[in-house]
């Protein structure tokens, strides 16, 4: 990105001042290398959601920004429905409610690494991933119904899983709102097979090392320390969600003249929060996170069970579970007023400092977990809800490291049987049905996490925590 | 037919993603090219037998959407039976659009999909005439 278009207000704060369409400035958080390699199309992107009609305060942009559709991801921004504030699927993306969660496992290194094949031959067998996978629970239509209406909650209640799990999942694992009568009957169909199912592309199941601590008090309140194995698992929605997204991304562009928003780009397709298809979106999108939610948890269920077969006293709690595509209604402070927002985040994970409110018990006096999604040859990381991070992009963070590379280019440089060699080589096994996926998943497609997390450390929005590096990685 | 005129599909780069494009002196052949195109984010479509056929039709009076339809119409079918692609036939009169699609189930052994598609999207999505009067037909898809 060309800098001299900013101006740069600290080390790692670049603003973009209001002109033109835009509404309000925004505003990029990274370091000085980040931002002299970040596209320009973030430039053109964050600028553009500047322009929508009620965004409060400035468009924000995440360390890890990279060009999306209509919103960069990596973009938050917030929008108030009394001064016609709007709501975007380009916003939310595709894979409504894609996330990450970790879950510890009370084993270290030393006890899994004899048997360190046969868990990840357990993990492959036991969790679909890929292609054309098909779960093994496949709902009718009044199950589906309640699975988008009580997500992890509706799970628990099927057996997938404790009741513990949803103290440790954003929205105790339900979110309220949901309107599945707004979820058309083909992306009910697109789901029916694919319950309890990872997907393909950048999803998967990992098991990780604890090799690093940033912060002893906060690891500890976390439950992590060096050595200690936890296992992350990255999917959303799958196709329900897919669905919603593509259905709403056009009726919104279709409707924006109806509704006199001037489009800078169709993509950034959005209607009014109070309009009919503002609420069918938010009845539909609200339950495309509870499916994601409910996934997440049945694909727990199974991780635990795969690893139970193994390793028959290990505990498998869960540390916490996040969502990094979503729109959400979080009261904020808007000139000394608290108001209800409807806080976008395309690729950026919600990131609550101490005392929030709405954080569980466990995490109320130091703040959320923050995970963050690596590649599958490097490292992930923990993090933890920076104190008053209120006023930096509405208590948001990064949420992993970004494609470097495209899938061709990546192809083009690697093969995925010399890519499993290596990776096998540095002790990290792969499971994928997929050679040319792997290819294109290769670690160094991907920008250095390392120093996302270090942008967004010292920006203010999260702190780093623990770092994970890669024992065994499941890929669609 | 000399060789520019000739119907054919290309790939171009995108960040997280991928784009389609099918080159031909019609719309419809355009259509099928960039069609091919999306089997080949999955798959090698020279490597999918044509032993299963499906009817599908989508209509929109705006050529854009009437893509964007037709290749998010291809990714329902594929996810939901199972099914990848490797030809097509395509008819568009007006705003209707009928077509079908040749391929075979997914035999994750002999196809090696790379990836699933989420869905096609807004972004570099355009039909139009180039300047040698061929079609062009392109969106990015969301995988």
């Amino acid at each position: 990105m060309d800098t001299g278009q900013l101006i740069q207000r600290d080390e790692t704060c670049w603003e973009i001042p209001k002109k033109g369409m835009m509404r309000v400035p925004a505003v990029i958080y990274a370091d000085h290398s980040l931002i002299r390699d970040m596209d320009q199309k973030v430039y053109e992107q964050i600028t553009n959601v500047a322009t929508l009609p009620g965004i409060v305060d400035a468009a924000y942009a995440m360390p890890d920004a990279h060009w999306g559709y209509g919103f960069p991801i990596g973009g938050v921004a917030a929008f108030d429905p009394d001064e016609g504030g709007v709501i975007s699927a380009g916003g939310v993306g595709f894979d409504i409610s894609c996330g990450v969660r970790t879950l510890h496992t009370g084993l270290t290194i030393k006890d899994i690494l004899e048997r360190k094949h046969r868990l990840a031959d357990e993990l492959s067998r036991t969790i679909p991933a890929g292609v054309g996978s098909r779960g093994k629970i496949s709902l009718n239509h009044h199950e589906m119904i309640a699975m988008l209406n009580g997500g992890a909650q509706w799970a628990v209640d099927q057996g997938f899983g404790e009741a513990e799990d949803l103290e440790r999942t954003e929205e105790q694992g339900c979110m309220k709102g949901a309107d599945p009568a707004e979820v058309s009957a083909k992306a009910r169909e697109r789901q029916h097979d694919e319950m309890g199912t990872l997907g393909s592309g950048n999803h998967y199941l990992e098991v990780q090392r604890v090799t690093e601590i940033y912060d002893q008090t906060i690891a500890a309140r976390f439950g992590l320390a060096i050595d200690n194995i936890v296992i992350t698992i990255h999917c959303g929605s799958r196709g329900l969600g897919h669905q919603i997204g593509t259905e709403f991304l056009k009726d919104m562009a279709v409707s924006a003249s109806q509704y006199k928003i001037a489009l800078p780009d169709r993509e950034l397709a959005c209607a009014p929060i109070n309009s009919p298809l503002g609420k069918r979106y938010l009845g539909a999108m609200r339950a495309g996170i509870n499916c994601a939610l409910a996934n997440r948890q049945i694909l727990t269920h199974l991780t635990r069970q795969a690893v139970a077969s193994l390793f028959p006293g290990a505990r498998l709690d869960l540390l916490y579970d996040v969502s990094h595509n979503t729109c959400k209604v979080e009261r904020h402070q808007v000139n000394g007023q608290m108001k209800d927002l409807f806080i976008h985040r395309k690729g950026a994970t919600r990131a609550y400092g101490s005392g929030h409110p709405e954080l569980p018990a466990a995490f109320k006096d130091v703040g959320q977990p923050v995970l963050i999604g690596g590649s599958m040859g490097t490292c992930s990381y923990v993090l933890c809800g920076a104190k008053d991070n209120e006023q930096r992009a509405y208590s948001s963070s990064c949420h992993g490291a970004g494609r470097a590379m495209s899938r061709h280019q990546a192809t083009k440089q690697w093969r995925g049987r010399e890519l499993v060699d290596q990776l096998a080589s540095q002790g990290i096994l792969i499971r994928s049905p997929s050679l040319r996926g792997i290819a294109e998943e290769a670690p160094l497609a991907y920008k250095d996490v390392s120093a996302v997390v270090d942008a967004a450390d010292k920006a203010g929005l999260s702190r780093k925590v623990a770092r994970l590096e890669p024992v065994i990685c499941i890929k669609g | 037919m000399n060789n520019a005129a000739t119907p054919r599909w290309e790939h171009f780069d995108h960040d997280a993603d991928i784009g389609i494009r099918g080159i031909a002196p019609t719309m419809s052949e355009a259509f099928e090219q960039a069609a091919l195109a999306l089997s080949a984010v999955i798959t090698d479509p020279d490597t999918i037998k044509l032993t299963r056929s499906l009817q599908l039709t989508c209509s929109a009076a705006d050529p854009d959407i009437l893509f964007f339809d037709w290749i998010n119409e291809l990714i329902f079918r594929m996810t939901t039976r199972d099914i990848v692609f490797g030809r097509f036939e395509v008819a568009i009169n007006k705003e209707l659009l009928t077509a079908t699609a040749f391929g075979e189930s997914v035999d994750r052994e002999k196809h090696q999909p790379a990836v699933e598609i989420k869905g096609a999207t807004f972004t570099e999505l355009r039909v139009y005439q180039n300047a040698d009067a061929m079609w062009v037909a392109q969106c990015i898809v969301d995988v």
